[in-house]
């Protein structure tokens, strides 16, 4: 084959990304556990590790532009490379997400718990579903796929809207609660930010598979 | 602009369409794109004696755009692009079939003259071919067999500018054309081409000789000439392609040995989201 290195330099991108994509499927669920178990080491630990986050998403980006220069890649080698690129930003904004929510369980502190939380882990779930199946659907090149996880940001969304009213009610109800109900309310936000990047992931999938930019059903682009 | 609206009244439609023919828009699409093409192959056949070189090509060259022809080596490229101004008529075997449409008029057809064709539709070479003559001279050729009788020095002033050669030139005019240096004799052979005013350039592998520094110049200036002139280039450097060009023609061979157009699109097109698998397989270099 007259391309054997180039192929390989391809797959190991993609086994890069990956792996950065485990680190932050980890600092998202272990965000979580931080602000459920009011676990404040555990959260130092999110925003201490959120930096080997960032320098894997440099090295990953030096790869890349490195390969763009010496490979100078043309058609699926071009879209691919250039949608590594965009998921390694994706995924780093990502981990930015998480580490916000570990430091929102710095600012809460040792206050008292609002309320038992049950749909802002349903989100954190939902959405660290959505991550894992826009990269699946990266490497598996599977256009179906990426269709699905942006179907699966409607049910997140819905979630918010649902964790919105609730907390909106608590602070109608009673305003010394609104500062509490404020930090859960950052940290439900952070996670649906966290769907929306994962939504961008599987936008992007389309785009490598298929070379089209069609990023809505319906035709226009947003 | 309003899509739907009509046309203007005084435009009168190119074929008018028949009201129940089922091929009506194809008919009046045709027309369209035949106003914008400056020439127009159709299976068009080259044999070199028994061999079978180019097959079945037909493509539309768009009016002041840059279209690119790339493939693997032996795939036909630089053939047909000597279909386009006769230029195989110089090579003995050679037999061309088929049809070249060049301002309506069918190039092979009998009464036509090669040298007046060659004269409107210039080519430059992979290497650059000055004659050993002055730079001025050089230039100045092609209009002197022509019998230009315009101001000479201003035809050659005005030719070395726009190959943007001039201001490297203009006070050694009467120099060899051989002292230049191998970008600057490319950028000559290009002020040649256009002195006598052609509506088409052909190039074959223009920068293939040329240093990177010098393969730039000569791309600026190709991007700055589709202005005036519709271009044909050959080049087996797909960046190279990618970045002139508007238009890019893809070429393969057969088992036969005979080059075929496997596809002709839009550059941007043909190198990030090319429709055919060959393409494809030929730009990320899958095969060489």
């Amino acid at each position: 084959m007259p391309r054997a290195d180039f192929d390989r330099d391809i797959r190991r991108a993609r086994d890069e990304l990956l792996l950065m994509g485990s680190m932050v499927e980890k600092a998202i669920a272990r965000s979580l556990d931080a602000l459920r178990n009011r676990d404040l080491a555990l959260a130092e630990a999110v925003i201490r590790d959120d930096d080997v986050i960032d320098d894997k998403h440099v090295e990953l980006e030096e790869f890349c532009i490195d390969l763009i220069a010496t490979q100078q890649p043309m058609a699926s080698d071009l879209r691919t490379l250039v949608t590594a690129l965009h998921l390694g930003v994706e995924l780093e904004r990502m981990g930015d997400y998480a580490e916000g929510i570990a430091k929102i369980s710095l600012m809460m502190g040792d206050e008292a718990p609002l309320k038992p939380l049950i749909d802002i882990p349903r989100m954190a779930q939902k959405a660290s579903e959505m991550v894992r199946r826009s990269l699946d659907a990266f490497v598996a090149r599977d256009v179906d796929e990426a269709r699905a996880v942006r179907r699966d940001d409607d049910e997140v969304d819905a979630l918010y809207e649902q964790v919105y009213h609730e907390l909106l009610t608590y602070m109608l109800s009673d305003p010394r609660v609104i500062r509490r109900a404020t930090h859960l309310l950052w940290a439900a936000h952070n996670i649906e930010r966290i769907a929306d990047r994962a939504t961008n992931i599987a936008e992007h999938v389309v785009y490598m598979v298929t070379g089209e930019r069609k990023y809505k059903e319906g035709g226009a682009r947003g | 602009m309003n899509r739907n609206a009509p046309p203007p009244a005084a435009a009168p439609p190119l074929a008018a369409p028949m009201p129940d023919a089922p091929n009506a828009p194809d008919i009046a699409a045709a027309a369209a794109r035949a106003e914008d093409a400056a020439l127009r192959a159709r299976a068009l056949n080259v044999r070199y004696g028994d061999f079978l070189a180019v097959r079945d090509i037909d493509m539309d060259i768009k009016r002041h755009e840059v279209t690119a022809l790339i493939g693997p080596s032996g795939c036909g490229k630089s053939t047909l692009l000597r279909c386009f101004n006769r230029m195989n008529d110089l090579i003995p075997a050679a037999r061309v079939s088929g049809r070249v449409f060049f301002e309506g008029f069918d190039l092979y057809a009998p009464d036509v003259d090669p040298t007046e064709i060659r004269s409107r539709i210039g080519m430059v070479f992979q290497r650059p071919n000055p004659f050993p003559k002055s730079i001025y001279d050089n230039v100045a050729f092609g209009l002197r067999i022509n019998g230009y009788t315009g101001d000479m020095e201003e035809a050659v002033e005005k030719s070395l500018r726009q190959a943007a050669l001039w201001d490297e030139v203009k006070d050694r005019l009467n120099d060899s054309a051989l002292e230049l240096s191998g970008g600057q004799q490319q950028r000559l052979c290009i002020a040649r081409a256009i002195a006598v005013q052609p509506e088409i350039v052909l190039m074959d592998e223009p920068a293939s000789a040329l240093d990177p520094i010098a393969t730039l110049a000569v791309e600026e200036l190709i991007r700055e000439l589709k202005r005036q002139y519709t271009i044909v280039i050959v080049t087996h450097n797909m960046q190279q392609a990618a970045r002139v060009s508007d238009d890019t023609a893809f070429l393969m061979v057969d088992e036969r040995r005979a080059g075929y157009l496997v596809e002709f699109a839009d550059t941007h097109q043909i190198f990030t989201n090319p429709s055919d698998e060959r393409t494809e397989a030929y730009i990320t270099g899958r095969f060489s």
